[in-house]
């Protein structure tokens, strides 16, 4: 491996934390920023979020997912702030060499004086949530099914039931609706709903799709291919009432059941992290117990709208610039 | 005509295949499934078993104790994964400690070295999690672990390599004597061959039928598992197992060859030879035996919840025996199966030889296979040549699991060839990782299309109607 390239500011992710990290950390100063993103474009997960609804605060006016990625990305540009895409990173040591892979450079390590975790989160899985059942094909996160729908141009399924009223599910439900499915309900254990009110408006009322709460699914049916599921009512300690068992027939289960940070990097480099936000532990800069590691948007932990994400960001890319003396 | 025809690619048949490849056989597996490793093999406790819970003298102990011996050599020339941990049997009160001690009788009676039972400060200091009530314990340095389906699909292929065939999607239906063999038909095609071996695992006694013999049953008896994020692999250094019962060996606390750490299995008998559903019960059961086994499991760290079926039979023993001359049941191989393959398969190959089946050892038979984990063995200066080379290798696909593009394409254009995600799955670890496929799958199913030349709506997750997407969306032509 050739020597260790140096860099001022090292930014982990170009979704929206990272765009916006690296779009302020130039305004207050600094020059040499590199954002590393291991997908083939800037902006994360914004780029499936083609509905309207970001922006309201940030910008004052609504935005879908890629135009308020595109925002940032005109900045990014505009100060030709240096990014590699397609780019894994694989570690991150305590002293801020991260080591990253892409097809171009290979295996390379980068030593940075300022690092910006800014990785977002991932989505609840059926195996975490240990749903009883069998395990066919046919269950996808809220999130993946939007990436099949909306970035590949494929529908997973036609008849379609939704664990958990996170927002991702709410909106793939109107999504899904609108690709020609039947989305026969959304149900989540909860007594009230996870995602905000707009998009239980928006993408379920308008549309006649049931919300059920306390309500959950108690098994998974289908050997190849998803063909059902049971539905069980739960009472206030979550737990199943018996008899109050419903079997709906559907060939999807789109699950949206929380986020997680993904800090298996920080946890690498030894960076405290919160049980409670499962994202590193921060002072008000958003510094981590790694002086010079600072975190934000979704790894720091779950936000509910983007342009707080940004917000956060802002703060985040402020601060390593000020720790680098720019 | 073949030599031999093996009924089921599970880890018996694919190293049956190969060990009858090296001595010269022309062989066809046959597979129901659409991969190797479908049944039995591919969910299981993954444990080399020392060989001290088989009663003294029967096929189990004695195939046990000299296939956990071979194994090592096995993997090692298959490149598969394989950690020689060692095992604790733990004990909670004095009927518990009376078990270990007839457990340690039977282990020296079936050659199994290294037994002894440890207690107090000793016990704690080489596995400190043990649970607080854990008062006693057999330890067993010579149980290990290894990844069952690896070595099912390494052995696979590398009979494969060496000229043996594989058809998959063949369910036998018929199986009829015809002069010197047998022709072997799932109602379409044939495959005609002087010799017969059935490893058809759960459904061994209905191949079994098929030739007349209906001397033994088999009862699916299904246990389910917990796996755990790599975060907790190391939670324990050794396989924690509890006292036996007759049921089997408990549930166990272990961690795989790969980091994770394994929970399970439970034991109830079954009907439904397909049944490979999890249950809430099943799932609270390992719960509640893991956590008094070992302390401090992260049960919120689970990351997939799965369940196999054990193959047992009725005699109480595994069944190798030839009911019909050149048909060999090779059936009843519950555990220890998975530890005794290797030396089945030199037990088939004596029963062969005892028939006057001329056996000669191949000398081009080429027995090393490149590990399906190759790259990540490499330093970083041959993996940035193989980049340089390979640009595929520097493109990961699957970040749970640090997967790359390369290894996966490399799994596809290799035999056992993989056919849909869990095939891809098996042999790379994509998608095996925490988010359990939420990012890559999408990428996997246009690699898969791309490879097999097909679409991605003709993908599917484990073969049959099991498809990852339905349609497209709009289209736009």
């Amino acid at each position: 491996m050739s020597e260790a390239r140096n860099v001022g500011i090292l930014i982990i992710g170009g979704g929206p934390a990272g765009l916006s990290a690296a779009v302020s950390a130039y305004e207050a100063g600094a020059r040499d920023i590199l954002i590393l993103e291991r997908e083939e474009t800037l902006g994360g997960i914004l780029k499936q979020c083609i509905h309207s609804g970001f922006g309201l605060h940030r910008f004052g006016e609504e935005l879908t997912g890629p135009e308020y990625a595109h925002r940032y990305i005109q900045k990014v540009l505009e100060y030709k702030i240096p990014y590699l895409l397609n780019t894994m990173v694989t570690g991150l040591a305590a002293d801020k060499t991260v080591t990253a892979v892409n097809s171009e450079d290979g295996i390379f390590e980068i030593k940075a004086k300022a690092v910006i975790l800014a990785m977002g989160c991932r989505e609840r899985s059926r195996g975490a949530l240990n749903i009883p059942g069998t395990r066919p094909a046919g269950i996808y996160t809220a999130g993946t099914a939007q990436k099949y729908v909306n970035l590949m141009g494929y529908m997973p399924g036609k008849e379609v039931v939704i664990l958990g009223s996170g927002d991702i599910g709410l909106i793939m439900a109107r999504r899904m609706t609108l690709e020609g499915a039947k989305v026969k309900l959304c149900c989540d254990i909860l007594p009230v709903p996870g995602g905000l009110p707009r998009n239980i408006e928006q993408c379920l009322n308008d549309f006649g799709i049931p919300l059920r709460l306390s309500c959950t699914v108690s098994e998974i049916h289908g050997r190849d291919r998803i063909t059902g599921v049971t539905l069980v009512s739960v009472d206030e300690n979550r737990k199943p009432i018996p008899g109050s068992e419903e079997y709906v027939s559907c060939d999807t289960l789109l699950l949206s059941c929380g986020l997680i940070p993904e800090n298996e990097l920080s946890r690498g480099a030894g960076i405290e992290i919160d049980p409670k936000t499962s994202g590193p532990v921060t002072d008000e800069n958003l510094q981590t117990s790694i002086e010079g590691v600072f975190a934000c948007g979704n790894v720091h932990h779950v936000h509910g709208l983007v342009d707080d994400v940004s917000i956060q960001a802002d703060i985040a890319g402020k601060a390593a610039a000020q720790y680098v003396g720019a | 005509m073949f030599d031999a025809v093996i009924i089921g690619a599970g880890v018996c048949g694919a190293l049956i295949a190969r060990t009858l490849t090296e001595y010269g056989q022309k062989v066809c597996i046959l597979e129901k499934a659409g991969d190797v490793a479908m049944g039995t093999t591919k969910a299981n406790s993954a444990i080399v078993h020392a060989g001290f819970d088989a009663k003294p003298g029967t096929l189990k102990a004695k195939l046990n104790v000299k296939g956990s011996e071979m194994m090592e050599g096995f993997c090692r020339s298959l490149g598969v994964k394989y950690s020689p941990i060692g095992a604790l049997v733990v004990g909670f009160n004095d009927g518990d400690r009376r078990t270990l001690e007839t457990l340690l009788a039977r282990g020296v009676e079936n050659g199994v070295k290294e037994l002894r039972i440890l207690e107090g400060e000793e016990l704690k200091e080489i596995e400190p999690n043990l649970g607080e009530q854990v008062c006693c314990a057999l330890y067993a340095p010579s149980s290990a672990i290894v990844c069952p389906y690896e070595l099912c699909i390494a052995a696979a292929g590398n009979a494969m390599d060496n000229g043996a065939e594989l058809r998959l999607n063949f369910m036998v239906k018929t199986i009829e004597k015809d002069g010197e063999g047998f022709v072997v038909s799932d109602g379409n095609e044939s495959v005609r061959g002087h010799v017969v071996i059935n490893c058809a695992g759960v459904h061994s006694a209905e191949i079994a039928g098929l030739v007349g013999d209906n001397s033994f049953t088999i009862t699916p008896r299904k246990g389910e598992y917990m796996l755990l994020d790599k975060e907790c692999g190391s939670l324990v250094s050794h396989t924690v197992f509890r006292c036996p019962s007759a049921m089997g060996k408990g549930i166990l606390v272990s961690p795989t060859v790969d980091g994770n750490l394994l929970l399970g299995p439970t034991a109830v008998n079954i009907e439904d030879m397909e049944d490979f559903s999890v249950s809430a019960e099943g799932i609270a059961a390992v719960r509640e035996s893991a956590a008094q086994q070992v302390k401090g499991i992260a049960f919120n760290k689970v990351i997939a919840s799965f369940a196999g079926l054990r193959s047992v039979g009725s005699t109480g023993d595994f069944i190798l025996n030839e009911p019909v001359k050149g048909f060999i049941n090779v059936a009843a191989i519950e555990s220890p199966g998975l530890s005794s393959a290797p030396a089945i398969a030199e037990y088939v190959r004596e029963m062969l030889a005892a028939d006057g089946v001329k056996l000669e050892k191949r000398a081009d038979f080429v027995s090393e296979r490149r590990s399906v984990h190759y790259y990540k063995t490499l330093s970083t200066e041959e993996k940035n040549a193989l980049i340089a080379e390979h640009p595929e290798y520097g493109h990961i696909i699957c970040r749970c699991e640090t997967v790359s593009e390369g290894e996966i394409l490399e799994a596809l254009r290799r035999n056992p060839r993989p056919t849909d995600v869990d095939g891809v799955k098996r042999r790379t670890r994509a998608t095996m990782g925490r988010c359990q496929g939420g990012f890559c799958t999408p990428y996997i199913v246009e690699l898969l299309a791309k490879e097999l030349g097909s679409d991605c709506t003709e993908v599917t997750k484990f073969g049959g109607d099991s498809h990852i997407i339905i349609e497209k969306t709009k289209v736009t032509e």
